[in-house]
Protein backbone atom coordinates (compact mmCIF):
# COMPACT_ATOMS: atom_id res chain seq x y z
CA UNK A 1 0.00 0.00 0.00
CA UNK A 2 2.90 2.64 0.71
CA UNK A 3 4.64 1.40 -2.08
CA UNK A 4 1.42 2.37 -4.28
CA UNK A 5 1.21 5.49 -2.47
CA UNK A 6 4.97 6.12 -3.06
CA UNK A 7 4.29 5.27 -7.13
CA UNK A 8 1.55 7.61 -7.41
CA UNK A 9 2.94 10.31 -5.74
CA UNK A 10 6.31 10.10 -8.49
CA UNK A 11 4.19 9.89 -11.12
CA UNK A 12 1.91 12.87 -10.14
CA UNK A 13 5.47 14.96 -9.64
CA UNK A 14 6.63 13.86 -13.15
CA UNK A 15 3.72 14.92 -14.43
CA UNK A 16 2.93 18.34 -13.00
CA UNK A 17 6.90 19.37 -13.94
CA UNK A 18 6.29 18.22 -17.43
CA UNK A 19 2.70 20.02 -17.33
CA UNK A 20 4.09 23.13 -15.45
CA UNK A 21 6.38 23.96 -18.49
CA UNK A 22 3.28 25.00 -20.50
CA UNK A 23 1.83 28.20 -18.19
CA UNK A 24 0.06 29.50 -21.34
CA UNK A 25 -2.43 26.81 -20.85
CA UNK A 26 -2.84 27.69 -16.93
CA UNK A 27 -4.41 30.81 -18.29
CA UNK A 28 -6.22 28.69 -21.08
CA UNK A 29 -7.70 26.59 -18.62
CA UNK A 30 -8.52 29.47 -16.18
CA UNK A 31 -10.55 31.33 -18.87
CA UNK A 32 -12.42 28.08 -19.74
CA UNK A 33 -13.38 27.25 -16.54
CA UNK A 34 -14.70 30.97 -15.74
CA UNK A 35 -16.93 30.62 -19.36
CA UNK A 36 -18.21 26.83 -17.89
CA UNK A 37 -18.88 28.63 -14.32
CA UNK A 38 -20.02 31.32 -15.99
CA UNK A 39 -22.84 29.55 -18.01
CA UNK A 40 -23.60 27.87 -15.55
CA UNK A 41 -24.95 29.91 -13.05
CA UNK A 42 -27.03 31.79 -15.66
CA UNK A 43 -29.08 29.27 -16.31
CA UNK A 44 -29.42 28.60 -12.87
CA UNK A 45 -30.29 32.65 -12.34
CA UNK A 46 -32.72 31.96 -15.38
CA UNK A 47 -34.38 28.61 -14.23
CA UNK A 48 -34.66 30.85 -10.67
CA UNK A 49 -36.12 33.77 -12.11
CA UNK A 50 -39.20 31.61 -13.44
CA UNK A 51 -39.95 29.55 -10.17
CA UNK A 52 -38.82 29.33 -6.24
CA UNK A 53 -37.54 26.01 -6.18
CA UNK A 54 -36.96 22.63 -8.34
CA UNK A 55 -38.63 19.74 -7.10
CA UNK A 56 -37.94 20.70 -3.82
CA UNK A 57 -34.45 21.89 -4.37
CA UNK A 58 -33.98 25.93 -3.91
CA UNK A 59 -31.13 27.84 -5.17
CA UNK A 60 -28.21 28.06 -3.14
CA UNK A 61 -28.77 23.85 -3.01
CA UNK A 62 -28.79 23.27 -6.53
CA UNK A 63 -25.24 25.22 -6.34
CA UNK A 64 -24.05 22.68 -4.32
CA UNK A 65 -24.95 20.27 -6.64
CA UNK A 66 -23.33 22.19 -9.54
CA UNK A 67 -20.59 22.68 -7.79
CA UNK A 68 -19.89 19.11 -6.68
CA UNK A 69 -20.34 18.28 -10.43
CA UNK A 70 -17.79 20.44 -11.70
CA UNK A 71 -15.27 19.33 -8.81
CA UNK A 72 -15.37 16.26 -9.52
CA UNK A 73 -15.53 16.51 -13.38
CA UNK A 74 -12.07 18.18 -12.46
CA UNK A 75 -10.82 15.65 -10.37
CA UNK A 76 -11.96 12.92 -13.64
CA UNK A 77 -9.79 15.00 -16.18
CA UNK A 78 -7.10 16.03 -14.08
CA UNK A 79 -6.46 11.55 -13.42
CA UNK A 80 -9.08 9.31 -13.76
CA UNK A 81 -9.85 10.67 -17.62
CA UNK A 82 -5.79 11.05 -18.95
CA UNK A 83 -4.97 7.67 -17.84
CA UNK A 84 -8.28 5.97 -18.86
CA UNK A 85 -7.27 7.34 -22.52
CA UNK A 86 -3.58 6.26 -22.51
CA UNK A 87 -5.19 2.88 -21.70
CA UNK A 88 -7.05 2.62 -24.36
CA UNK A 89 -4.40 3.83 -27.17
CA UNK A 90 -1.93 1.74 -25.77
CA UNK A 91 -3.91 -1.43 -25.87
CA UNK A 92 -4.82 -0.33 -29.50
CA UNK A 93 -1.32 0.63 -30.05
CA UNK A 94 -0.10 -2.47 -28.23
CA UNK A 95 2.16 -0.21 -26.00
CA UNK A 96 0.55 -2.09 -23.27
CA UNK A 97 3.34 -4.29 -23.07
CA UNK A 98 5.43 -1.66 -21.58
CA UNK A 99 3.35 -1.24 -18.63
CA UNK A 100 1.98 -4.95 -18.04
CA UNK A 101 6.40 -5.92 -18.05
CA UNK A 102 7.05 -3.27 -14.75
CA UNK A 103 6.62 -5.37 -11.33
CA UNK A 104 3.75 -3.67 -9.95
CA UNK A 105 0.34 -4.33 -9.98
CA UNK A 106 -1.08 -3.39 -13.71
CA UNK A 107 -4.28 -1.98 -12.60
CA UNK A 108 -2.48 0.09 -10.21
CA UNK A 109 -0.06 1.17 -13.02
CA UNK A 110 -2.61 1.99 -15.89
CA UNK A 111 -4.56 4.20 -12.64
CA UNK A 112 -1.91 6.60 -12.13
CA UNK A 113 0.65 7.10 -14.32
CA UNK A 114 -0.77 10.01 -16.38
CA UNK A 115 -1.68 13.90 -14.61
CA UNK A 116 -3.17 16.99 -16.10
CA UNK A 117 -2.26 19.20 -13.25
CA UNK A 118 -3.72 22.51 -15.01
CA UNK A 119 -7.41 20.64 -15.05
CA UNK A 120 -7.32 21.48 -11.13
CA UNK A 121 -8.54 24.82 -12.30
CA UNK A 122 -11.95 23.29 -12.47
CA UNK A 123 -11.47 21.52 -9.18
CA UNK A 124 -11.06 25.05 -7.30
CA UNK A 125 -13.95 26.67 -9.19
CA UNK A 126 -15.87 23.97 -8.38
CA UNK A 127 -15.10 24.11 -4.89
CA UNK A 128 -15.85 28.15 -4.95
CA UNK A 129 -18.88 27.27 -6.41
CA UNK A 130 -19.83 24.68 -3.71
CA UNK A 131 -18.53 26.88 -0.86
CA UNK A 132 -21.14 29.95 -2.13
CA UNK A 133 -23.74 27.54 -2.09
CA UNK A 134 -23.51 26.16 0.86
CA UNK A 135 -23.00 29.58 2.51
CA UNK A 136 -26.67 30.80 1.08
CA UNK A 137 -28.05 27.28 2.51
CA UNK A 138 -30.83 28.32 5.25
CA UNK A 139 -30.12 25.24 7.78
CA UNK A 140 -26.26 25.78 7.47
CA UNK A 141 -24.00 22.55 7.47
CA UNK A 142 -23.56 20.75 10.80
CA UNK A 143 -19.89 19.14 11.41
CA UNK A 144 -21.90 15.26 11.05
CA UNK A 145 -23.29 16.33 7.46
CA UNK A 146 -19.65 17.99 6.42
CA UNK A 147 -17.97 14.72 7.40
CA UNK A 148 -20.32 12.37 5.55
CA UNK A 149 -20.19 14.71 2.85
CA UNK A 150 -16.37 14.44 2.32
CA UNK A 151 -16.71 10.73 2.57
CA UNK A 152 -19.28 10.23 -0.12
CA UNK A 153 -17.51 12.27 -2.28
CA UNK A 154 -14.32 9.70 -1.97
CA UNK A 155 -17.05 6.97 -2.16
CA UNK A 156 -18.53 8.39 -4.98
CA UNK A 157 -15.06 9.19 -6.56
CA UNK A 158 -14.32 5.59 -6.43
CA UNK A 159 -17.20 4.40 -7.96
CA UNK A 160 -16.73 6.94 -10.93
CA UNK A 161 -13.14 5.54 -11.09
CA UNK A 162 -14.01 2.11 -11.27
CA UNK A 163 -17.25 2.88 -13.73
CA UNK A 164 -14.55 4.40 -16.05
CA UNK A 165 -12.16 1.19 -15.41
CA UNK A 166 -14.78 -0.63 -16.67
CA UNK A 167 -15.60 1.01 -20.09
CA UNK A 168 -11.62 1.84 -20.39
CA UNK A 169 -10.85 -2.02 -20.32
CA UNK A 170 -13.48 -2.51 -23.61
CA UNK A 171 -10.98 -1.50 -25.48
CA UNK A 172 -9.55 -5.05 -24.93
CA UNK A 173 -12.49 -5.87 -27.25
CA UNK A 174 -13.36 -3.03 -29.39
CA UNK A 175 -11.11 -0.68 -31.33
CA UNK A 176 -13.03 2.52 -31.52
CA UNK A 177 -13.35 3.67 -27.51
CA UNK A 178 -13.51 7.21 -28.89
CA UNK A 179 -17.03 7.68 -29.42
CA UNK A 180 -17.66 5.68 -25.92
CA UNK A 181 -15.87 8.79 -24.32
CA UNK A 182 -17.94 11.41 -26.44
CA UNK A 183 -21.02 9.57 -24.93
CA UNK A 184 -19.76 9.21 -20.96
CA UNK A 185 -18.93 13.02 -21.47
CA UNK A 186 -22.33 13.91 -22.67
CA UNK A 187 -23.98 11.99 -20.12
CA UNK A 188 -21.57 13.21 -16.92
CA UNK A 189 -23.92 17.13 -17.72
CA UNK A 190 -26.85 15.01 -16.38
CA UNK A 191 -25.04 15.15 -12.72
CA UNK A 192 -25.69 19.24 -12.98
CA UNK A 193 -28.96 18.41 -11.38
CA UNK A 194 -30.34 16.46 -8.87
CA UNK A 195 -31.48 12.98 -10.77
CA UNK A 196 -34.73 12.83 -8.72
CA UNK A 197 -36.20 15.31 -11.37
CA UNK A 198 -35.20 13.03 -14.23
CA UNK A 199 -37.63 10.31 -14.82
CA UNK A 200 -37.47 6.86 -14.06
CA UNK A 201 -36.01 5.44 -17.02
CA UNK A 202 -33.36 8.05 -17.05
CA UNK A 203 -33.01 8.14 -13.36
CA UNK A 204 -32.35 4.51 -12.96
CA UNK A 205 -29.91 4.85 -16.09
CA UNK A 206 -27.90 7.31 -14.44
CA UNK A 207 -27.66 5.18 -10.87
CA UNK A 208 -26.97 1.95 -11.78
CA UNK A 209 -25.99 1.98 -15.22
CA UNK A 210 -23.83 5.33 -15.37
CA UNK A 211 -23.18 5.66 -11.38
CA UNK A 212 -23.66 9.60 -11.55
CA UNK A 213 -26.13 9.57 -9.09
CA UNK A 214 -23.87 8.32 -6.65
CA UNK A 215 -21.10 10.37 -7.41
CA UNK A 216 -22.78 13.66 -7.71
CA UNK A 217 -26.69 13.76 -5.98
CA UNK A 218 -25.52 11.53 -3.14
CA UNK A 219 -22.48 13.38 -1.26
CA UNK A 220 -25.35 16.81 -2.50
CA UNK A 221 -27.85 15.46 -0.57
CA UNK A 222 -25.12 14.54 2.60
CA UNK A 223 -24.81 18.60 2.68
CA UNK A 224 -28.38 19.47 1.87
CA UNK A 225 -29.09 17.13 5.19
CA UNK A 226 -31.01 15.02 2.90
CA UNK A 227 -29.52 11.86 2.79
CA UNK A 228 -30.92 9.15 4.74
CA UNK A 229 -29.68 5.61 5.76
CA UNK A 230 -30.94 3.61 3.18
CA UNK A 231 -28.80 5.67 0.43
CA UNK A 232 -25.92 5.50 2.69
CA UNK A 233 -25.81 1.80 2.38
CA UNK A 234 -26.88 1.06 -1.08
CA UNK A 235 -24.16 3.19 -2.32
CA UNK A 236 -21.46 2.52 -0.17
CA UNK A 237 -22.47 -1.47 -1.24
CA UNK A 238 -22.43 -0.39 -4.56
CA UNK A 239 -19.04 1.09 -4.60
CA UNK A 240 -17.99 -1.97 -2.93
CA UNK A 241 -19.59 -4.43 -5.42
CA UNK A 242 -18.06 -2.33 -8.32
CA UNK A 243 -14.55 -1.99 -6.41
CA UNK A 244 -14.43 -6.00 -6.86
CA UNK A 245 -16.06 -6.67 -9.95
CA UNK A 246 -13.77 -3.90 -11.81
CA UNK A 247 -10.90 -5.90 -10.28
CA UNK A 248 -12.03 -9.14 -12.36
CA UNK A 249 -12.80 -7.31 -15.45
CA UNK A 250 -9.49 -6.03 -15.39
CA UNK A 251 -8.02 -9.23 -15.08
CA UNK A 252 -10.29 -11.06 -17.58
CA UNK A 253 -9.98 -8.23 -19.90
CA UNK A 254 -5.97 -8.50 -19.78
CA UNK A 255 -6.49 -12.35 -20.40
CA UNK A 256 -7.73 -11.11 -24.39
CA UNK A 257 -5.24 -8.66 -24.44
CA UNK A 258 -2.16 -10.11 -27.06
CA UNK A 259 0.04 -7.39 -27.19
CA UNK A 260 1.25 -6.11 -30.53
CA UNK A 261 4.74 -6.92 -31.93
CA UNK A 262 7.22 -5.09 -29.65
CA UNK B 1 -20.60 34.07 -69.82
CA UNK B 2 -20.55 30.95 -71.22
CA UNK B 3 -17.53 30.50 -69.36
CA UNK B 4 -19.02 31.48 -66.53
CA UNK B 5 -21.87 29.04 -66.51
CA UNK B 6 -19.08 26.61 -67.18
CA UNK B 7 -17.57 27.61 -63.95
CA UNK B 8 -20.77 27.33 -62.56
CA UNK B 9 -21.62 23.54 -63.34
CA UNK B 10 -18.15 22.73 -62.50
CA UNK B 11 -18.59 23.60 -59.25
CA UNK B 12 -22.02 22.33 -58.82
CA UNK B 13 -20.34 18.87 -59.96
CA UNK B 14 -17.68 19.46 -57.07
CA UNK B 15 -20.27 19.81 -54.90
CA UNK B 16 -22.14 16.73 -55.86
CA UNK B 17 -19.05 14.27 -55.91
CA UNK B 18 -17.56 15.75 -52.56
CA UNK B 19 -21.00 15.51 -50.62
CA UNK B 20 -21.74 12.29 -52.07
CA UNK B 21 -18.25 11.04 -51.32
CA UNK B 22 -19.00 12.22 -47.47
CA UNK B 23 -22.14 10.24 -47.47
CA UNK B 24 -20.40 7.40 -48.33
CA UNK B 25 -17.55 7.58 -46.14
CA UNK B 26 -19.92 8.58 -42.67
CA UNK B 27 -21.87 5.86 -43.74
CA UNK B 28 -19.33 3.36 -42.45
CA UNK B 29 -18.91 4.64 -39.28
CA UNK B 30 -23.00 4.34 -38.28
CA UNK B 31 -22.07 3.20 -35.28
CA UNK B 32 -19.89 5.71 -33.97
CA UNK B 33 -22.16 8.45 -35.54
CA UNK B 34 -24.47 6.74 -33.10
CA UNK B 35 -22.99 7.04 -29.94
CA UNK B 36 -21.91 10.15 -31.04
CA UNK B 37 -25.67 11.14 -31.45
CA UNK B 38 -26.78 9.52 -28.25
CA UNK B 39 -24.05 11.62 -26.24
CA UNK B 40 -25.65 15.10 -27.45
CA UNK B 41 -28.87 13.63 -26.21
CA UNK B 42 -27.96 14.51 -22.96
CA UNK B 43 -27.48 18.17 -22.92
CA UNK B 44 -31.05 18.78 -24.55
CA UNK B 45 -32.54 16.43 -22.58
CA UNK B 46 -31.18 17.86 -19.55
CA UNK B 47 -32.79 21.30 -20.39
CA UNK B 48 -35.89 19.70 -21.24
CA UNK B 49 -36.65 17.96 -17.95
CA UNK B 50 -35.90 20.62 -16.06
CA UNK B 51 -38.17 23.30 -17.91
CA UNK B 52 -40.87 20.26 -17.87
CA UNK B 53 -40.45 20.26 -13.78
CA UNK B 54 -41.06 24.14 -13.34
CA UNK B 55 -43.89 23.85 -15.89
CA UNK B 56 -45.55 21.34 -14.17
CA UNK B 57 -44.96 22.88 -10.67
CA UNK B 58 -47.02 26.40 -11.96
CA UNK B 59 -49.78 24.79 -13.48
CA UNK B 60 -48.65 23.27 -16.98
CA UNK B 61 -46.50 26.34 -18.63
CA UNK B 62 -43.98 28.61 -18.23
CA UNK B 63 -44.61 32.06 -19.60
CA UNK B 64 -46.92 30.73 -22.15
CA UNK B 65 -45.19 27.34 -23.14
CA UNK B 66 -46.91 24.28 -22.30
CA UNK B 67 -44.59 21.30 -21.25
CA UNK B 68 -45.98 19.58 -24.85
CA UNK B 69 -44.15 22.74 -26.15
CA UNK B 70 -41.40 22.35 -24.35
CA UNK B 71 -40.82 18.55 -25.22
CA UNK B 72 -41.17 20.24 -29.09
CA UNK B 73 -38.95 22.32 -28.96
CA UNK B 74 -36.03 20.05 -27.22
CA UNK B 75 -37.00 17.50 -29.91
CA UNK B 76 -36.20 19.83 -32.93
CA UNK B 77 -33.52 21.17 -30.83
CA UNK B 78 -31.34 17.87 -31.70
CA UNK B 79 -32.12 17.94 -35.29
CA UNK B 80 -30.86 21.87 -35.71
CA UNK B 81 -28.09 21.70 -33.21
CA UNK B 82 -26.59 18.99 -35.35
CA UNK B 83 -26.92 20.64 -38.43
CA UNK B 84 -25.18 23.72 -36.39
CA UNK B 85 -21.72 21.59 -36.03
CA UNK B 86 -19.61 22.83 -38.98
CA UNK B 87 -15.89 22.93 -39.43
CA UNK B 88 -14.61 24.66 -36.20
CA UNK B 89 -11.83 26.81 -35.56
CA UNK B 90 -9.66 24.11 -34.12
CA UNK B 91 -9.91 22.66 -37.63
CA UNK B 92 -8.50 25.80 -39.28
CA UNK B 93 -6.08 25.76 -36.37
CA UNK B 94 -4.92 22.23 -37.01
CA UNK B 95 -4.91 22.70 -40.86
CA UNK B 96 -2.64 25.74 -40.31
CA UNK B 97 -0.33 24.42 -37.78
CA UNK B 98 0.26 20.86 -39.57
CA UNK B 99 0.73 22.96 -43.25
CA UNK B 100 -2.67 21.09 -44.10
CA UNK B 101 -3.38 24.15 -45.76
CA UNK B 102 -0.52 23.82 -48.28
CA UNK B 103 -2.31 20.83 -50.31
CA UNK B 104 -5.37 22.76 -49.81
CA UNK B 105 -3.97 25.88 -51.30
CA UNK B 106 -2.55 24.28 -54.23
CA UNK B 107 -6.21 22.88 -55.68
CA UNK B 108 -8.07 25.49 -58.07
CA UNK B 109 -10.93 26.42 -55.76
CA UNK B 110 -11.43 27.94 -52.38
CA UNK B 111 -10.96 25.64 -49.33
CA UNK B 112 -14.19 26.88 -48.22
CA UNK B 113 -15.58 24.36 -50.65
CA UNK B 114 -14.52 21.52 -49.52
CA UNK B 115 -15.50 22.45 -46.06
CA UNK B 116 -18.85 23.19 -46.87
CA UNK B 117 -19.80 20.19 -49.50
CA UNK B 118 -18.19 17.59 -47.08
CA UNK B 119 -20.11 18.42 -44.55
CA UNK B 120 -23.33 19.22 -46.15
CA UNK B 121 -22.69 15.54 -46.84
CA UNK B 122 -22.48 14.09 -43.24
CA UNK B 123 -25.27 16.30 -43.15
CA UNK B 124 -27.66 14.22 -44.96
CA UNK B 125 -26.06 10.67 -43.36
CA UNK B 126 -27.06 12.93 -39.69
CA UNK B 127 -30.52 13.50 -40.43
CA UNK B 128 -31.31 9.66 -41.74
CA UNK B 129 -29.50 8.08 -38.65
CA UNK B 130 -31.62 11.19 -36.16
CA UNK B 131 -34.68 9.80 -37.47
CA UNK B 132 -35.24 7.15 -35.19
CA UNK B 133 -33.78 9.29 -32.58
CA UNK B 134 -36.18 11.46 -32.58
CA UNK B 135 -38.90 8.97 -33.17
CA UNK B 136 -37.77 7.02 -29.53
CA UNK B 137 -37.48 10.90 -27.66
CA UNK B 138 -41.33 11.13 -29.34
CA UNK B 139 -42.87 8.73 -27.71
CA UNK B 140 -41.00 9.34 -24.00
CA UNK B 141 -41.76 13.25 -23.93
CA UNK B 142 -45.17 13.17 -26.11
CA UNK B 143 -44.70 16.63 -27.55
CA UNK B 144 -47.17 19.01 -28.96
CA UNK B 145 -46.00 19.95 -33.04
CA UNK B 146 -48.80 20.85 -35.36
CA UNK B 147 -47.00 22.51 -38.26
CA UNK B 148 -48.72 23.57 -41.39
CA UNK B 149 -47.58 22.63 -44.60
CA UNK B 150 -45.54 26.22 -44.96
CA UNK B 151 -43.86 25.53 -41.78
CA UNK B 152 -42.26 22.71 -42.82
CA UNK B 153 -40.70 24.20 -45.78
CA UNK B 154 -39.75 26.83 -44.11
CA UNK B 155 -38.27 24.40 -41.24
CA UNK B 156 -36.71 22.48 -44.23
CA UNK B 157 -35.07 25.35 -45.86
CA UNK B 158 -33.93 27.22 -42.73
CA UNK B 159 -31.94 24.16 -41.49
CA UNK B 160 -29.82 24.49 -44.26
CA UNK B 161 -29.57 28.07 -43.68
CA UNK B 162 -28.52 27.91 -40.09
CA UNK B 163 -25.61 25.57 -41.59
CA UNK B 164 -24.36 28.12 -43.85
CA UNK B 165 -24.45 30.39 -41.17
CA UNK B 166 -22.82 28.72 -39.01
CA UNK B 167 -20.15 27.69 -41.15
CA UNK B 168 -19.15 31.15 -42.15
CA UNK B 169 -19.07 32.58 -38.59
CA UNK B 170 -16.93 29.63 -37.69
CA UNK B 171 -14.96 30.12 -40.35
CA UNK B 172 -14.11 34.18 -39.89
CA UNK B 173 -13.24 32.96 -36.34
CA UNK B 174 -10.83 30.39 -37.93
CA UNK B 175 -9.42 33.23 -40.23
CA UNK B 176 -7.71 34.35 -36.60
CA UNK B 177 -5.94 31.05 -36.81
CA UNK B 178 -4.11 32.61 -39.63
CA UNK B 179 -2.45 35.27 -36.61
CA UNK B 180 -2.19 33.47 -33.43
CA UNK B 181 -2.08 29.53 -33.56
CA UNK B 182 -3.86 29.55 -30.52
CA UNK B 183 -7.49 30.25 -31.24
CA UNK B 184 -9.31 28.84 -28.02
CA UNK B 185 -9.99 31.56 -25.89
CA UNK B 186 -11.28 33.79 -28.42
CA UNK B 187 -13.26 30.64 -29.33
CA UNK B 188 -14.55 30.02 -26.01
CA UNK B 189 -16.01 33.05 -25.25
CA UNK B 190 -17.59 33.61 -28.57
CA UNK B 191 -19.32 29.97 -27.95
CA UNK B 192 -20.83 30.60 -24.94
CA UNK B 193 -22.09 33.62 -25.99
CA UNK B 194 -23.70 31.88 -28.59
CA UNK B 195 -24.46 28.84 -26.40
CA UNK B 196 -26.80 31.79 -23.99
CA UNK B 197 -28.04 34.14 -27.42
CA UNK B 198 -28.64 31.45 -29.66
CA UNK B 199 -31.79 29.52 -28.02
CA UNK B 200 -29.53 26.78 -27.43
CA UNK B 201 -29.96 26.69 -23.21
CA UNK B 202 -33.47 27.87 -23.50
CA UNK B 203 -36.47 29.28 -25.76
CA UNK B 204 -35.55 32.92 -26.01
CA UNK B 205 -38.71 33.80 -24.61
CA UNK B 206 -37.33 32.80 -21.46
CA UNK B 207 -34.56 35.30 -21.84
CA UNK B 208 -34.95 38.68 -20.16
CA UNK B 209 -36.32 41.59 -22.79
CA UNK B 210 -32.74 43.21 -22.93
CA UNK B 211 -31.03 39.83 -23.68
CA UNK B 212 -33.97 39.26 -26.55
CA UNK B 213 -33.38 42.46 -27.61
CA UNK B 214 -29.11 42.15 -28.08
CA UNK B 215 -29.98 38.47 -29.74
CA UNK B 216 -31.95 40.36 -32.52
CA UNK B 217 -28.76 42.12 -33.69
CA UNK B 218 -26.24 39.05 -33.63
CA UNK B 219 -26.23 36.08 -35.99
CA UNK B 220 -26.87 33.42 -33.46
CA UNK B 221 -30.95 33.49 -33.29
CA UNK B 222 -30.91 32.65 -36.38
CA UNK B 223 -29.08 29.74 -37.01
CA UNK B 224 -30.51 28.28 -33.81
CA UNK B 225 -34.00 29.53 -32.37
CA UNK B 226 -35.49 30.84 -35.68
CA UNK B 227 -35.38 27.49 -37.65
CA UNK B 228 -37.01 25.51 -34.21
CA UNK B 229 -39.65 28.23 -33.71
CA UNK B 230 -40.11 28.13 -37.39
CA UNK B 231 -41.56 24.52 -36.78
CA UNK B 232 -42.72 24.31 -33.65
CA UNK B 233 -43.92 27.74 -32.91
CA UNK B 234 -46.78 29.73 -34.22
CA UNK B 235 -45.54 32.29 -36.79
CA UNK B 236 -46.90 34.33 -38.96
CA UNK B 237 -46.39 34.03 -42.64
CA UNK B 238 -44.69 37.43 -42.94
CA UNK B 239 -42.54 36.55 -39.68
CA UNK B 240 -41.63 32.87 -41.51
CA UNK B 241 -40.33 34.29 -44.68
CA UNK B 242 -38.51 37.65 -43.06
CA UNK B 243 -36.79 35.22 -40.85
CA UNK B 244 -35.95 33.70 -43.83
CA UNK B 245 -34.55 36.51 -45.38
CA UNK B 246 -32.52 37.22 -42.60
CA UNK B 247 -30.81 34.45 -42.36
CA UNK B 248 -29.93 34.71 -46.05
CA UNK B 249 -28.29 38.83 -44.80
CA UNK B 250 -26.64 36.93 -42.50
CA UNK B 251 -24.94 34.92 -44.78
CA UNK B 252 -24.31 37.28 -47.18
CA UNK B 253 -22.71 39.43 -44.28
CA UNK B 254 -20.70 36.50 -42.88
CA UNK B 255 -19.56 35.20 -45.81
CA UNK B 256 -18.56 38.65 -47.47
CA UNK B 257 -16.28 39.18 -43.49
CA UNK B 258 -14.36 35.22 -44.19
CA UNK B 259 -13.32 36.62 -47.96
CA UNK B 260 -12.37 39.71 -46.94
CA UNK B 261 -10.03 38.34 -43.87
CA UNK B 262 -8.86 35.49 -46.42
CA UNK B 263 -7.56 37.92 -48.53
CA UNK B 264 -5.16 39.41 -45.51
CA UNK B 265 -5.09 36.16 -43.95
CA UNK B 266 -3.79 33.72 -46.90
CA UNK B 267 -0.67 36.19 -47.39
CA UNK B 268 0.23 35.52 -44.03
CA UNK B 269 0.31 31.90 -44.13
CA UNK B 270 3.62 30.35 -44.89
CA UNK B 271 4.18 26.66 -45.17
CA UNK B 272 4.84 24.28 -42.28
CA UNK B 273 6.19 20.51 -43.07
CA UNK B 274 6.18 18.92 -46.02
Amino acid sequence: MRRTVRLGWLFFRIGSMNELQYRANFLIQLLQSAVAVGTALVVLALVYSHTEELNGWSQPELLVVMGIQILLGGVIRTTIQPNMQRLMEEVRDGKLDFALTKPEDSQVLVSIREVRIWQVVDVASGAAVLAYGVSGLERGVSISDALLFLAMLGVGAITIYCFWLIVATLAFWVVDTWSIMELLDGVYQTGRWPVSIYPLWLRLGVTFIVPIAFAITVPAEALTSRLEWGTIALAVGFSATLFVVTRYWWRFGLRRYSGASA
Amino acid sequence: MNAEAGRVRSLLDYYVTRGRTQIQAQFQYRAATYFWLIGMLAEPIVYLVVWTTIAEQQGGSVQGITTGEFAAYYIVWTLVRNMNIVFTPYGWEWRIREGQLSAALLRPLHPLHEDLAGFAGWKVVTILLWLPIAALLWLAFDPVLDPTLLEVGVFSLAIWGAYLIRTMFLSSLGMITFWTTRVSAIFELAIALELLLSGRLVPLPLMPGWAQEVANVLPFKWSFYFPIDALVGDLSRGELLGGLAMQLLWIVVLTGLTMVVWRFAVRRYSAVGN
